[in-house]
């Protein structure tokens, strides 16, 4: 059987990694390879790098982190953060990154989502949506959570599944750095409306939290303070989840 | 010396480092070998002509009886077509290859190896493991008894391991398999 995924964060910025909370107030805590390295052998079953300079800052390129990254470590990873042509995607890919996914851009000019596919493949391509309730509907967020575009994510996610993304990771703003447990609202609805995975993001605080949003169909959920700061190891995570009945890789 | 055949399809560092040898296009270099190790990722025909200026020091090094692993499109190439594209590959076993009959493709992420009988390269290896996947077509040998590993994907069958004589092959990525793909690489480079 296909197993769940627990997917480690690990937002970068110039070189070093570091956890926004709520996206803001970020502090360097270390080498993006050595972190990558630490959580492979604690059973981590995948690596998400966010470069949050990119978007701001204009950096166009993470593709010596893809290549440093690729030659260490033994899991799969995905790289994104600021990344708005295919030309870019091709080059990460090329680079060792297993997977791309990309944001702002996606939502700027729906298009690329089906350029990069027809040059990297589905299963390359993650379309990160950003959401956050706002009475009425989850309204999509770009520019690192600091854009609000007016559109409804659930209808987007189905959308980036039209144009061939192969996965969609999904954070919620309103549940992100509370440790109060995953939107499971937003994610079930994501969940339901369509057939590729989604990866959870945002709010992890127990393994419980896990649990819940496994049981409403998410295929991987991210997180990255509760690991970071030690306060469960990925394997402790996993006996967790096994014990409860969902299947997990643990070797 | 090992040599992992270099298609410029991608990053090759983290599997040299784990088999040891040279990451190489070169058919001299490859025709030295004691060992070759043919990865792949891509369209099976658009691979496979890539592939054709080395069709026969890949073939002269298995015949000599040299260990051969295939991965992934690698082990595709071993036999005589695919659904997925046209012309022929290796050769080397038969059967072919065809596209996963259930389950969404592509079947991406880490799934178990059922081992239906035992096999060198799984030396250490508990059977049920997990491995991480990425394809959405499979190898369909002719001869069953070539199949030495299973894996299901959502209720459906298909072989992630064969084995005859020399030649091995997984469906899976060991380089991206963490412990027990390091197992598998390092249990191969001792054969």
């Amino acid at each position: 059987m296909l197993a769940k995924r627990i997917v480690v964060a690990l937002d970068v910025r110039d070189g070093k990694v570091v956890k926004g909370v709520r996206f803001e107030n970020v502090q360097d805590v270390g080498d993006p390879v050595e972190f990558a390295r630490r959580y492979e052998e604690d059973g981590t079953d995948e690596i998400v790098f966010l470069d949050i300079t990119a978007s701001h800052e204009g950096r166009r390129t993470l593709m010596s982190l893809a290549e440093r990254v690729a030659s260490e470590i033994y899991v799969p990873f995905t790289v994104g953060g600021g990344i708005r042509s295919v030309e870019e995607i091709r080059n990460i890919i090329k680079s060792g990154a297993d997977k791309v996914f990309i944001n702002t851009a996606a939502v700027d000019r729906p298009e690329l989502v089906r350029e990069a596919v027809e040059v990297v493949g589905s299963a390359n391509l993650v379309v990160a949506i950003d959401a956050k309730w706002n009475g009425r509907f989850w309204e999509v967020y770009t520019h690192g959570g600091r854009r609000a575009r007016g559109l409804d994510a659930v209808r987007w996610a189905r959308e980036v599944e039209r144009l061939g993304a192969g996965e969609i990771l999904l954070t919620s703003m309103d549940t992100d750095g509370t440790q109060a447990g995953f939107d499971i609202p937003l994610t079930r609805a994501v969940v339901d409306a369509v057939n590729i995975p989604v990866v959870a993001s945002g709010g992890a605080g127990c393994p419980d939290h896990f649990y819940e949003v496994f049981r409403i169909g998410a295929s991987a959920a991210l997180a990255a303070s509760i690991f970071h700061y030690g306060k469960y190891t990925v394997r402790e995570l996993k006996e967790h989840l096994l014990r409860r009945g969902i299947d997990v890789r643990l070797d | 010396m090992i040599a992992v055949v270099d298609l410029g399809i991608g990053n090759l560092a983290n599997v040299r480092k784990a088999l040891g040898g040279v990451v190489t296009s070169d058919p001299s270099e490859l025709r030295k070998a004691d060992k070759i190790v043919l990865p792949g990722v891509g369209n099976f025909g658009a691979v496979m002509r890539k592939l054709e200026p080395l069709r026969y020091v890949i073939l002269d090094s298995i015949e000599s009886g040299k260990p051969f692993l295939g991965i992934c499109l690698g082990m595709q190439l071993l036999f005589e077509w695919s659904e997925e594209s046209e012309g022929e590959g290796l050769r080397v076993l038969r059967g072919g290859v065809i596209r996963m009959r259930r389950g969404g493709v592509p079947h991406i992420g880490w799934n178990q190896v059922h081992l239906v009988r035992n096999c060198p390269l799984f030396n250490g290896v508990r059977t049920g493991s997990y491995f991480y996947f990425v394809h959405s077509y499979h190898a369909d040998p002719k001869d069953h008894e070539v199949v030495v590993g299973l894996t299901d994907y959502e209720g459906y069958l298909f072989p992630s391991v064969i084995w005859k004589d020399n030649v091995f092959a997984v469906q899976f990525h060991p380089e991206k398999s963490s412990r027990n793909g390091l197992r598998i690489m390092e249990n191969f480079r001792r054969l």
